[in-house]
């Protein structure tokens, strides 16, 4: 459990329609850090997760997962380690109902019906959404959805969490409980997103992504004080760090 | 063009719901034998796609009036024919139990219609060979337009047929084809034209989604030679019955030609029904199942007195037990039903 | 746009309406599958010109919907909009069948009357009880059924996903449709010219949704089986509902139950 560490080294992708996402990227992220993947619309965030659990392969490079190379062999780990939220709840809530959708991973891993049950029942608890376990995906809220599909990630027990774009289409009391419920966990975290303010309050580390290069990579309050490097990445100061509208004092 | 379990009797419903039964076990057998899990998660959404665009309405040029698209053509376009014939019998099914569209004993007949017509006969036969491996938009606009066209006749004149060999409905075969066929000429063509633009877009924008290599490599040659078994099997079992039936009557066959002639026509249909009789005798499916010739107008007098011989005299008496028995039912269902009600609440 | 917007809404109403907890709604959902498949075969086994003695079989959707205690008005508006093609064809049949069979009376009833009867209260039937079995069971319920009466799981699978994404895609061909009428102006559907785009549209951006779903499943360990859970399993209960109703069948089937009771009163008038 030591080291679940996510290294990079000199990956490239390119799209089969031309389009080049990833150019020469290379970075390391150590056991349970929390880092904030930034950058403007098309930067190549997706692309970069999408590489983390499989789902892309580098056409250059390598992509190197606590110890374990990403290939095709390599890959039942690999998705076991790596837990994938989605941008789309409703792409990732497929089963009939919340319970369903939960136990979904524990029954492909071949866990027994009765751990099967404990873990969903801890898991929805941890989320709190148990009370909606029965109720079909399309009847919970925006950040019910959200947390459902956090809980139907970590029913597999993955020792990475990446996700993409969290507190999206969120109403401000359902992006504060996420964030207070991301803070609980001890998982190396990877988060892709817009919002730098929840970044401020999650992650220590910032790597800001610019036409598919990395365009600064380090603490996070240094690199939201550099306002030369977010405007060419096409990013603003978060709100809590730009000057006051009302008294102008920052 | 839903058939509705109102208008069809169990045996026929029954009938078509073993052979749609068997054909959807086969497709299944061959989209698991694909090993393309990805077509899991696609023909699922893409059920619920052709599921909601069947309720967008689109205007018909020059008439004011709209249509809507059927979308078995298109699937099998996207998904191949077992896919396809498999997404469509989902929907029907949600529609039959939701929306009451069709029913649950005609829901063989509909999956029939709808599934198995555009899926094993008017894509492989038509559509496939019209559009060729190196598709064009003209192609594809010709291919489309025929197989929809062709598709929605075959399903027309099933829905006839279906009807006819229920007995449910005393419209004769002449005038309900005539009504049929028209309608459904109409239908064909926007739905064609629908899915002509639709797959059009599709490979101006993605072809790699309509070449046949990238995306329907189960549709070898294979699978085409077992449609044609299927087909040839069907065509042999018809075939025996409708010979069977014929020997029994020499006429037998010409009630699909025949014109108006009563007489005829009124003679033949009770040799059907004697038929489906006696195959229900057979499989002893409620025995008293009661048919009925059904009558023809300019057979009116004739008809009068084999009807009433057909028919046990019904004095007026009895019908007015039946009328005041029937009254009394419906006022007791009425209490009965409000009684659970209160018992059900508390 | 008020056709996708009310299939939404119906899909809805119906989906409030099987989470309630009714004697009903607490059946094993494979018995009531059963049962409803039963009872559509018995109604629809009736001859053409049989009326009266199919009215007592009122009382099972009746009863259902009084103990389920499901609304008169949504069975009763689709019933509405199922009926008129299933009527107009009925309507013909006194057209086409003159032959005379009963006596009201001075009225003499021909063979179509009494059919297109037929066939009326046969579409209520078998409308009615189809609908009463998914505003009682649900969906996810009845697929659970079919897979235990040996539906292929394939094809169970096919019909969950699609229902599952139906509401997704519902809602978003809704806005799609509504952005459309906004710029347009004229409300009776979508021009010609749009067709391709329009449609084509929607249709590619549901395949990169398949695609990324497969995606999500693919992050789950999914290798192509999707676990199912199980329908629940058979008690007393459902043996007795199960015998009751086929019993109630089999009586209303073979005895005309409104003849007998009108013979016995109007007998005893006399």
């Amino acid at each position: 459990m030591s080291h679940h560490t996510i290294d990079l080294t000199n990956v490239f992708y390119t799209y089969p329609d031309g389009t080049t996402a990833l150019r020469n990227l290379s970075l390391h992220i150590g056991h349970g850090e929390a880092v904030a993947i930034v950058g403007s619309n098309g930067s190549g965030k997706t692309t970069l997760l999408s590489h983390l659990n499989g789902v892309l392969f580098p056409t250059e490079g390598a992509v190197n997962i606590g110890g374990y190379p990403v290939v095709k062999e390599t890959l039942s780990h690999i998705r076991r380690t790596v837990g994938m939220i989605f941008q789309n709840p409703d792409d990732q809530l497929f089963m009939p109902t919340v319970y369903d959708d939960v136990a979904f991973g524990p029954l492909n891993l071949g866990y027994p019906p009765l751990e099967v049950e404990k873990r969903v029942m801890s898991v929805l608890k941890t989320v709190g959404a148990y009370a909606l376990k029965d109720r079909p995906p399309y009847r919970l809220s925006g950040g019910q959805k959200r947390a459902v599909a956090i809980a139907a990630v970590l029913a597999m027990d993955p020792a990475i969490l990446v996700m993409d774009e969290p507190t999206a289409a969120l109403d401000p009391l359902a992006r504060r409980k996420l964030i207070t419920l991301l803070h609980t966990f001890s998982h190396t975290k990877i988060i892709a997103t817009h919002d730098l303010d929840m970044v401020l309050d999650l992650c220590k580390r910032t790597i800001v992504l610019h036409n598919g290069t990395i365009l600064a990579d380090g603490p996070t309050l240094e690199i939201f004080r550099n306002k030369l490097i977010l405007e060419q990445a096409g990013l603003e100061q978060p709100f809590s760090m730009q000057n006051c509208p009302v008294c102008s004092k920052s | 063009m839903h058939m509705a379990d109102a208008l069809i009797s169990p045996v026929v419903g029954g009938t078509l719901w073993a052979a749609t039964a068997g054909l959807a076990s086969y497709a299944a057998k061959k989209v698991q034998s694909d090993m393309d899990e990805q077509k899991v998660p696609l023909m699922g959404v893409l059920g619920a796609f052709v599921f909601a665009s069947q309720m967008i309405n689109f205007t018909i040029p020059g008439t004011g009036s709209s249509g809507h698209i059927g979308g078995g053509v298109l699937l099998a376009i996207l998904l191949g024919p077992h896919a396809a014939f498999l997404t469509i019998a989902s929907i029907l099914t949600v529609q039959a139990l939701f929306f009451a569209d069709g029913g649950l004993l005609a829901l063989g007949c509909n999956i029939f219609n709808m599934g198995f017509i555009p899926c094993y006969i008017a894509y492989p036969f038509i559509y496939k060979p019209l559009v060729g491996t190196t598709p064009s938009q003209r192609r594809i606009m010709l291919g489309s337009i025929t197989a929809a066209v062709v598709g929605l006749q075959l399903g027309a004149f099933s829905v006839v047929l279906e009807t006819f060999f229920s007995g449910i409905s005393a419209l004769p075969f002449s005038t309900f084809v005539l009504l049929m066929q028209p309608i459904h000429l109409a239908i064909g063509l926007i739905e064609g034209i629908i899915t002509a633009v639709v797959i059009g877009f599709i490979y101006q924008e993605a072809p790699q989604i309509i070449q046949p290599k990238a995306f329907n490599q189960s549709l070898g040659a294979t699978s085409i030679k077992k449609v044609v078994i299927v087909l040839f099997i069907l065509a042999l079992i018809t075939g025996g019955a409708l010979s069977w039936f014929a020997s029994s009557n020499p006429d037998g066959l010409e009630w699909s030609i025949s014109g108006t002639n009563g007489e005829e026509k009124l003679q033949e249909t009770d040799e059907i029904h004697g038929f489906f009789a006696e195959i229900q005798e057979k499989v002893a499916f409620l025995p008293d199942y009661n048919f009925k010739a059904t009558s023809h107008p300019t057979a009116a007098e004739e008809t009068e007195a084999t009807s009433e011989a057909a028919w046990p005299a019904v004095d007026p008496g009895t019908s007015v037990a039946g009328l005041v028995g029937s009254v009394i039912t419906l006022i007791l269902a009425y209490f009965i039903g409000k009684g659970l009600q209160v018992a059900a609440k508390r | 746009m008020i056709k996708l917007k009310s299939t939404w809404l119906d899909l809805r109403t119906i989906d409030d309406l099987a989470a309630q907890n009714t004697f009903i709604h607490s059946l094993n959902s494979c018995t009531k599958l059963v049962t409803t498949l039963a009872f559509i075969l018995f109604v629809t086994s009736f001859s053409n010109y049989e009326v009266t003695s199919l009215i007592p079989l009122l009382f099972y959707p009746v009863a259902l919907m009084s103990l389920g205690n499901l609304p008169y008005k949504p069975i009763a508006k689709r019933l509405l909009l199922i009926a008129p093609f299933i009527v107009f064809i009925g309507l013909l049949n006194p057209i086409f069948d003159k032959a005379p069979i009963a006596k009201l009376g001075p009225f003499l009833i021909t063979g179509g009357w009494l059919s297109f009867l037929s066939i009326t209260i046969k579409l209520l039937l078998t409308v009615t009880s189809a609908l009463i079995l998914v505003a009682t069971t649900g969906m996810n319920s009845i697929c659970s059924a079919m897979a235990q009466i040996g539906v292929p799981k394939p094809i169970v699978i096919q019909i969950l996903f699609m229902y599952r994404y139906l509401h997704v895609l519902l809602e978003e061909f809704l806005k799609t449709n509504q952005a459309y009428d906004l710029r347009s102006f004229k409300t009776t559907g979508i021009h010609y010219k749009a067709w391709g785009s329009l449609l084509g549209q929607l249709l590619l951006r549901t395949m990169d949704r398949a695609q990324r779903i497969y995606q999500a499943m693919l992050c789950r360990g999914f290798d192509g089986k999707v676990p199912l859970r199980s329908a629940a399993s058979w008690t007393k209960k459902e043996y007795v509902y199960l015998l009751f109703c086929l019993f109630f069948f089999l009586f209303c089937r073979f005895i005309n139950i409104p003849q007998t009771l009108g013979r016995l009163l109007t007998g005893g008038f006399q």
